[in-house]
């Protein structure tokens, strides 16, 4: 698989969590990208933090209004029944515990449920934006991300990097595997695209729980 | 009720060094105007409060590309690549709060409270030097309300009192940072006359505007 399938395949897993009726916050990169894979039947409601309920696809070219993007500047739309409000409001939909699901990326996740992604210091630090707010306020927060950065582990025993926020991840779906942050720890739940166990367990710093499994 | 003067008449209240917040995020919902106006007349030395630092060439963004800012308190400088490389060689001191907290803490400037408890930045960096609270058995941080001298907003459709009604994604910030600064600024995209704005659709009343400055997207 090259990068972009890869990211298509991590989508389309995540996608499948996602459950009827349902109010999701979409992160900017890869997690965008599962909004292409709701399977039918599932009706989700997409928000977006600058300010609107409602997401829709990518407009044609000569339908686009340049005051209707997604928090990443994309061109978007807003489907029949959406709503534009203010960033007060949007915030308080997150933080309030009103958003059922929030998919995003991470540069290192614990087997706590601890999660880095907003800065390494010296290096990159883009800042926070919404993730703090998203990660403490969704009901259910599934960090979508590929395995290892270049082969080092991300899923680690104890984060490195400043965290974003601590103990809130409910599940990480990579490439490789489907792994359920429980109370004990990590539970591999599901290994994918013909990877084994070992494999997982090899590229993985933290400790794995496994019990029955599904490839 | 007529507070309608000139972008130029409008920057001329604003010194170097003053402190603005700037409706917006990404550009949708940037006064572009009035950050004409501040570039054409040379002023420096600003403390911006905004969302994101927009994009290098784009918006409020350009402020920075052109060094007129000293501080940048905003939740995202990501999109524009000068911000992190002024920031990295100690030009440009910069302020991340998470972004729910600073549209909260500018709310509470603006509606007169003395700041906000919330859950968010709890166990990260956003707590430290902060003092936490704990209302009944949960933890939350006392963050402080922010104010500037300037508070400069776009709305879409803007009549002579204030009056505004923005499109799309524009309401973000803009309606939060209306009257939390000592002197509030809207540019219009379409300047209307009183009355010609349905009250039911007028989404930030006119109270909070000092001046507004007309036309032009």
């Amino acid at each position: 698989m090259d990068k972009n399938q890869m990211q298509n395949d991590i989508a389309a897993r995540v996608a499948l969590e996602l459950q009827d009726g349902q109010y999701v916050n979409l992160g900017i990169g890869l997690p965008t990208r599962v909004a292409d894979f709701v399977p039918n039947g599932i009706n989700v409601c997409f928000h977006s933090e600058n300010g609107f309920i409602g997401l829709g696809p990518t407009p044609k070219e000569n339908e686009a209004d340049d005051q209707i993007v997604n928090a990443g500047g994309a061109l978007v739309t807003i489907l029949p029944g959406g709503a534009f409000f203010d960033s007060a409001v949007s915030f308080g939909m997150i933080r309030g515990g009103h958003i059922d699901v929030t998919v995003l990326g991470a540069l290192q996740v614990a087997e706590n449920g601890d999660i880095a992604n907003y800065m390494i210091p010296g290096k990159m630090v883009p800042g926070m934006g919404g993730a703090m707010d998203l990660l403490i306020g969704a009901k259910k927060v599934i960090v979508a991300m590929e395995h290892t950065a270049k082969g080092s582990p991300k899923i680690l025993k104890n984060c490195t990097l400043p965290l974003t926020a601590k103990g809130v991840v409910s599940l990480i779906i990579t490439e490789m595997a489907v792994i359920e942050v429980v109370k004990e720890g990590l539970l591999l739940k599901e290994v994918r695209n013909g990877f084994s166990v070992d494999d997982v367990i090899a590229v993985t710093e933290a400790d794995l729980i496994v019990k029955e499994l599904v490839s | 009720m007529n507070k309608v003067i000139t972008v130029m008449d409008a920057i001329s209240h604003i010194k170097d060094g003053a402190t603005i917040m700037m409706g917006g995020f990404g550009i949708v919902g940037e006064p572009h105007k009035l950050i004409d106006g501040i570039l054409e007349a040379g002023i420096k030395d600003l403390t911006i409060i905004t969302t994101d630092t927009a994009w290098e060439d784009k918006g409020s963004g350009r402020l920075v590309t052109e060094r007129r800012c000293k501080k940048v308190i905003a939740s995202h400088i990501g999109t524009n690549k000068q911000s992190g490389i002024q920031m990295n060689a100690g030009e440009l001191e910069v302020e991340l709060i998470p972004q729910g907290t600073l549209i909260e803490c500018i709310r509470a400037s603006a509606y007169g409270l003395g700041g906000i408890l919330t859950p968010t930045g709890i166990g990260t960096a956003v707590e430290e030097g902060k003092q936490k609270i704990n209302v009944d058995g949960k933890d939350f941080l006392i963050e402080k309300p922010l104010r500037a001298d300037f508070a400069l907003i776009f709305g879409a459709k803007v009549d002579r009192s204030g009056n505004i009604t923005y499109k799309g994604v524009g309401m973000n910030s803009n309606h939060v940072m209306a009257g939390a600064a000592n002197m509030t600024i809207v540019e219009a995209g379409e300047l209307v006359d009183i009355g010609d704005i349905h009250p039911n659709h007028v989404n930030t009343p006119g109270i909070f505007i000092d001046y507004v400055v007309g036309g032009g997207k």
